[in-house]
């Protein structure tokens, strides 16, 4: 049963003497009841406007949201059941940390017992126990971001908005916190968006992630679906580390395949089996197509693209080699320790069956065969 | 601070005992000048040593000016409590329009928005006198001359503008994600304005109210054109110690003494406040 649903939502901010900025452009989503969900994408890119127009603070310039069977995109935020923890705390400076948190629960008419006993489970949670009386300008940015997530969680609410949740926090702690919210938030079924622009938060807590761009929801998908199969050019670049190594091809038929010529001396044969009916068709049609392979996929030490070492890192479990090929730089991420100084020639593979192709509006035609 | 030197802390001294000095010399002054008689206060040279008198305040309280010229009655009671009513109420009134409004502009932009907030301080830089002489032709019509009302309505063009543009500024520190946190824990627009907005920004408030009444109580024009003796502060009342058979200096001292003391009282009780505000949260945590 899908929660959350946005309809064809857009937003335009007008202001007068400048263009209008669309933030948001035709954002269809669905999010099901219990699902954990990342907004991923760089600054500027929408997605806290998304988490607003939910939220109610922004309003939705065309479309419809609906949560829980209730159109809440006309509703004021105090109906809207929902629950959010804001990028800048927003805590209440009059009032302790206790009470930041307990407020939240007022308006939900809880016992004295009943609001004391969740105040202490979630502040214990996120290990803001010994601060709960202390006011919000005596602790820290990453206390205070704490007290604000509780102050989120600690409600009853149909759905969570995080912004930016753990930004303040320290490694280790974000790691412990990012377990214990996630097992809470699983443990009681509750629906949660989170924004970020960290890729190891949202894939360790998220069960779907949203790549947003430009306004534009550019795939929405788990995590690995988003590593081995991007929709389309950005996603592929922006998803993973180091980002996929792209190159430009030359496309011709070949042995009922398709021969992908990179530079002069190396080419790529895909056989015809392997392709899709439209892939082959749109391959037939063009002669240049943009071709990926992850870091991970180079094989370093063997193959037929000669490269001249650039660079190479050692980092205690695994291997960067960056060489260089005809002007294009490769980036190859293997587990062992590779001994080429800079300067060197060496051989990378690039293997046929790893390689995503991309059209030249970017989409992709076809995605790597799965590992 | 600790670390300075011995001649380092007493230039220091020195030099603030000057400075203070300089500042409270009229103040002290006038005080001595308030329990001198008219013929103490003339001497030459000045005499620092003196035989106090409560005469010029006996004369103020009662309302019986004695001149050499005979007995002159004046209202200096009825202006001080002039003062205080007209003042209060325009703050009031100010505050009642301006916080609303200060809300407004830091909260939303509107079609001419940043117009009318203009239009609002610039009333604050044109000479009141510039106004007056229309305004009083419109009162006149109107039925507003000498009228309480009348008064505390045109004080709105010096206190209004003041706490529009410190409020403002005041609201627009705060955080507006602190309301919409409130909000969505199930409070309306109303209620955040009420309870979240209007105590953060209560410093501020407090200065711009605090400021805005002093403002409106050292008032003169105003008052002097479209009020009559009955309804005058203290600043126009003033006036009526020039008096045929000179100028009574004593009762003047010690009316500047009766008048000034409550800005000054409540200016140091709201001393806090009044940095706090004014410094519009530039230095708060």
């Amino acid at each position: 049963m899908d929660m959350l649903e946005i309809r064809n939502v857009d937003k335009v901010y007008q202001s007068r003497g400048k263009p209008p900025v669309h933030a948001v452009r035709a954002l269809d989503m669905k999010v099901g009841k219990g699902e954990i969900v990342a907004l991923l994408g760089s600054s500027g890119c929408g997605k806290t406007s998304t988490l607003r127009m939910i939220a109610g603070f922004e309003s939705v310039t065309s479309g419809a949201i609906t949560l829980g069977q209730r159109r809440i995109d006309e509703l004021p935020p105090a109906r809207r059941k929902v629950a959010m923890a804001f990028e800048g705390y927003s805590l209440y400076p009059p009032l302790t940390v206790r009470e930041n948190i307990a407020f939240a629960l007022k308006a939900q008419q809880l016992s004295h017992g009943e609001v004391s006993r969740r105040v202490d489970a979630i502040a214990r949670l996120v290990e803001i126990e010994d601060i709960l009386d202390s006011y919000p300008r005596s602790i820290s940015g990453g206390q205070q971001q704490r007290v604000s997530l509780a102050r989120a969680l600690v409600r009853d609410a149909d759905l969570y908005l995080l912004d930016e949740p753990m930004g303040q926090l320290e490694p280790q702690l974000r790691a412990v916190l990012r377990g214990r919210i996630k097992g809470l938030l699983a443990e009681r079924g509750m629906t949660a968006i989170f924004v970020t622009h960290d890729q190891t938060e949202a894939s360790a807590l998220a069960d779907r992630i949203a790549v947003m761009e430009d306004g534009v929801l550019q795939q929405f998908a788990s995590e690995r679906e988003l590593k081995e199969r991007p929709a389309n050019l950005f996603v592929a670049s922006f998803i993973g580390e180091p980002p996929m190594n792209l190159l430009e091809t030359e496309v011709s038929s070949a042995d009922g395949g398709i021969r992908l010529s990179v530079g002069a001396d190396v080419t790529c044969q895909i056989e015809g089996r392997t392709l899709e009916q439209t892939a082959r068709q749109m391959l037939e049609r063009t002669a240049r197509v943009r071709v990926g392979i992850r870091p991970q996929k180079i094989t370093v030490g063997s193959g037929g693209v000669r490269v001249r070492v650039v660079s190479n890192q050692w980092l205690g479990d695994q291997s960067h080699v960056a060489g260089e090929y005809d002007g294009r730089l490769l980036i190859a991420v293997t587990p062992n320790k590779i001994a080429a100084r800079p300067g060197d020639i060496i051989p990378f593979g690039l293997e046929a069956r790893h390689l995503h192709l991309f059209g030249a509006d970017g989409t992709c035609i076809r995605h790597a065969e799965a590992a | 601070m600790d670390h300075s030197s011995l001649a380092g802390r007493i230039f220091r001294g020195v030099a603030l005992a000057l400075v203070l000095a300089f500042f409270m010399f009229p103040i002290v002054w006038i005080f001595l000048m308030s329990f001198q008689t008219n013929e103490q206060i003339l001497r030459i040279p000045p005499h620092i040593l003196f035989e106090p008198t409560l005469a010029n305040y006996q004369a103020l309280i009662s309302g019986q000016l004695r001149t050499a010229a005979g007995n002159l009655e004046i209202s200096f009671m009825r202006n001080l409590i002039n003062s205080f009513a007209l003042s209060s109420a325009a703050v009031f009134l100010a505050l009642l329009l301006g916080v609303p409004a200060a809300y407004a502009f830091a909260r939303f932009k509107f079609r001419l928005g940043e117009t009318i907030a203009f239009t609002l301080l610039s009333f604050r830089f044109a000479p009141p006198l510039l106004v007056l002489l229309p305004l009083s032709l419109y009162y006149q019509q109107l039925g507003l001359n000498d009228t309480y009302f009348g008064i505390v309505w045109v004080y709105q063009l010096i206190a209004l503008p003041l706490i529009l543009w410190i409020v403002r500024g005041y609201f627009e520190d705060i955080s507006p994600d602190i309301e919409h946190a409130y909000r969505l824990a199930g409070h309306t627009w109303r209620e955040a304005f009420t309870r979240i907005a209007v105590p953060l920004a209560g410093p501020g408030i407090a200065a711009a109210g605090l400021l805005s009444f002093i403002f409106c109580w050292n008032n003169f024009v105003f008052a002097l054109i479209l009020a009559s003796a009955d309804k005058q502060p203290v600043t126009v009342g003033a006036l009526a110690f020039v008096t045929a058979s000179g100028i009574q200096y004593g009762q003047i001292a010690a009316a500047i003494v009766l008048s000034v003391t409550p800005t000054l009282l409540l200016a140091l009780y709201a001393q806090r406040y009044l940095v706090e505000g004014l410094s519009l949260g530039a230095v708060k945590g």
